[in-house]
């Protein structure tokens, strides 16, 4: 089945052939979905394994532009719904996924987001299983919106948990911070910034993998996307019971993210991610899970960056290089660059 | 990041630190005899805070915020003219970011926007220039807000907009001065200051002269300081010094970007564009003679007051009720004295301007300070 048109229209989502020829060329020929029914089915050894629980999430993914440094809105889609099924703890098995398509959009683009995802999707072990499209007028979404769902499993008697950090337990990432973010705010362009950044767009169920069976008593981990390392650490501290205090000086950053906050006056500990998580894991434990997440190549930029302190009055903190300490707050709204 | 990294040396810093400790100890300065330094900029409102300085420095010296946080001393009423002009058919309004949730009378950009107007943020006036060239069929109009440190690009965007005979393109000028409202605040007989660290932005343009009268009148040292925590440490010990060696003088710390004179190019662009408003508002501060600007009448092709019929009217007495953000700004009330801090007034609900922007004093206690602590 061919498909002649260059750009999409509106009879793409019509349902009828063109639809049908659309759906055919550019989705289930790269996706190969097992059996063409309007639903997956789908067996796993692991589900019949006693205590296993199976882990479902979804997410929407809107960026702009949607081919960025590093990766693009089809990998992001990807990645990002795998990532929240491993950062609980699930080995992630099946994805779904849906586009919403803007009339105008080219052919190829959707042709390169498939196929990024599909490379994604085999390097993280998943399979996408099923899916949708839709095709809205022109200016009523910005290109190509998509939406994923992902199932996955947790073993037997795997149970992170934010509620049981404990004070004294020690955060690690696994990357340095904010190189989404940024990368992001300078393929705009609108800033007219030239730098060599690149999203850190990465799947991490493997390296959850890892990290768990170097250190077994992770308590929990998070995947610092939206609202950065600050929004997380500040959700997973409310739900811990306990307050994090971070470390200004062990905080990892590039110079050209730093550059990028300084010229706007963003703080980078807000710049999302999207391949960079945060664990909380036994101090006893922290050198092992160090040395496993370093072992891996996206855990090479691993670092401490605090650890888990007796609660205060405000959920995180940061200790900074002159050893004054400051509030970390949950961000309000979006953060806005400064006038000068 | 070279010329940035040096000038957070915790080493240097705790050395300075110490210096200014002695020096305040010479002078006699405690908790309850403090010295009073403003700092004018809101830049080093920020940075005081972002870096703890307030705490690590020797008790006996306060900080007082200035008024140099633009989008803090706006009159609520031009934020009104802003959504008026941003509301009209046609019009593609281009804002800097931080002055998108500065609360109007009736609404904040952010709020006008969600409901339909076409506001758009930009990074730079030329930003602005592009989107006019791209949308002929639109009027284009930019929120000219900030010192004299944003003053010269919105200059030269107008310049450049009557060269190319752009004329969907407009400035909605709200640019005012920094020497003007420092006068303004050393004539009132309740400021009690003993000195001052200046913007060292603001003089990258205009120099430090015309600081000279601050020296020359009030008898008060000035030192115009650099955005790093080292810059600031050091501007503070050299206003101690001369407190204590009896000076007055204009000083010069961010030598490294600030040229005595200030930028020759800058200042022609602003000169030829801009002239003196009679006066100007300022939220807390009331009008302060010959402290704004306006397009000249040359350049009126490419003034948003002139195209779409905006006056401008005295009104700084629209301060919502229970706020006080003039006490504050003159450094008669500590943020967290007020009673609406962290209760009627918190940067997802900001009552008064000083808790919108980051560089405003409230906004930078509640973000890095103690202070919510205190409140809670």
């Amino acid at each position: 089945m061919t498909l002649r048109d260059e750009r999409v229209t509106l009879a793409h989502g019509g349902g009828g052939k063109a639809m049908r020829d659309l759906i055919e060329s550019v989705f289930t020929s790269v996706f190969n979905p097992p059996g063409m029914e309007d639903q997956a089915r789908l067996m796993h050894a692991s589900l019949q394994e006693p205590g296993a629980r199976l882990a479902f999430t979804t997410d929407s993914f809107v960026v702009t532009p949607v081919e960025f440094p590093g990766g693009d809105i089809g990998k992001i889609a990807v990645c990002g719904t795998v990532n929240d099924l491993a950062v609980g703890g699930a080995k992630p098995l099946w994805l779904s996924v849906s586009f919403i398509i803007e009339e105008g959009c080219e052919v190829a683009l959707l042709r390169r987001l498939v196929a990024s995802m599909a490379r994604e999707a085999e390097k993280a072990g998943v399979r996408i299983v099923t899916g949708d499209t839709k095709v809205v007028n022109r200016g009523a979404c910005d290109t190509v919106y998509i939406t994923t769902a992902g199932v996955g499993v947790i073993p037997s008697g795997r149970d992170l948990d934010a509620r049981s950090i404990r004070p004294g337990d020690v955060a690690l990432v696994n990357h340095v911070l904010g190189d989404h973010g940024a990368a992001i705010l300078a393929a705009r362009g609108d800033l007219m910034l030239s730098t060599d950044l690149e999203s850190d767009c990465q799947s991490l169920g493997h390296l959850m993998e890892a990290l768990i069976a170097a250190a077994p008593g992770t308590k929990a981990a998070r995947d610092a996307t939206r609202g950065g390392l600050a929004s997380t650490l500040n959700e997973m501290a409310e739900a811990a019971g306990c307050s994090v205090e971070l470390d200004e000086t062990a905080l990892p950053l590039r110079p050209e993210v730093k550059g990028v906050c300084e010229i706007l006056g963003l703080d980078p500990l807000y710049l999302a991610n999207e391949g960079t998580l945060v664990a909380f894991v036994p101090e006893a434990e922290a050198e092992a899970a160090l040395a496993a997440l370093r072992a891996m190549p996206e855990g090479q930029g691993a670092c401490i960056v605090g650890r888990a302190v007796p609660k205060g009055n405000v959920p995180v903190t940061l200790r900074t290089a002159f050893g004054g300490t400051r509030i970390v707050d949950m961000l309000v709204g979006e953060q806005l660059p400064r006038i000068c | 990041m070279r010329y940035v990294e040096e000038f957070r040396d915790p080493k240097a810093a705790k050395a300075l630190i110490a210096a200014i400790g002695r020096v305040a100890d010479q002078i006699g300065a405690t908790r309850e005899k403090p010295v009073h330094i403003m700092e004018i900029c809101g830049g080093h409102t920020h940075a005081i805070f972002r870096y703890g300085l307030d705490k690590l420095v020797h008790e006996g010296i306060e900080f007082i915020h200035g008024p140099g946080c633009p989008v803090c001393v706006l009159p609520m009423s031009r934020v009104d003219d802003c959504v008026t002009i941003a509301e009209r058919a046609g019009v593609i309004f281009t804002t800097f970011g931080d002055a998108m949730r500065v609360p109007g009378t009736r609404k904040s950009l952010l709020q006008a926007k969600a409901d339909g107007a076409d506001i758009r943020m930009v990074y730079s006036p030329l930003d602005a220039l592009e989107l006019a060239r791209r949308n002929p069929g639109k009027e284009v109009v930019f929120f000219g807000l900030g010192f004299e440190t944003t003053t010269p690009s919105t200059a030269l965007s107008i310049q450049q907009a009557a060269r190319e005979g752009l004329t969907n393109f407009s400035v909605f000028c709200n640019h005012i001065t920094v020497p003007e409202p420092i006068k303004a605040l050393l004539d009132d007989p309740h400021m009690v200051l003993d000195g001052f660290v200046g913007p060292g932005h603001v003089s990258m343009v205009i120099g430090v002269h015309p600081y000279d009268f601050i020296a020359r009148d009030y008898r008060k040292p000035i030192v115009v300081a650099g955005f790093e925590p080292i810059d600031l440490l050091q501007s503070v010990l050299m206003v101690l010094e001369q407190i204590r060696d009896g000076k007055a003088e204009v000083q010069n710390q961010y030598a490294r970007v600030v040229p005595e004179h200030g930028n020759p190019i800058s200042l022609a662009a602003i000169a030829d564009v801009y002239e003196r408003r009679p006066r100007f508002a300022w939220r807390g501060l009331g009008e302060i003679d010959a402290s704004g600007l306006r397009i000249r009448e040359k350049y009126l092709a490419w003034d948003a007051e002139t195209k779409f019929g905006i006056g401008y009217a005295a009104s700084p007495d629209d301060e919502p009720e229970g706020c006080e953000c003039a006490a504050v700004m003159t450094g008669r009330l500590k943020p967290t004295a007020c009673p609406q801090f962290g209760r009627g007034c918190k940067p997802e609900t900001p009552l008064g301007a000083l808790m919108v922007s980051s560089e405003g004093a409230c906004a930078a206690y509640w973000t890095y300070g103690g202070a919510r602590v205190a409140a809670e």
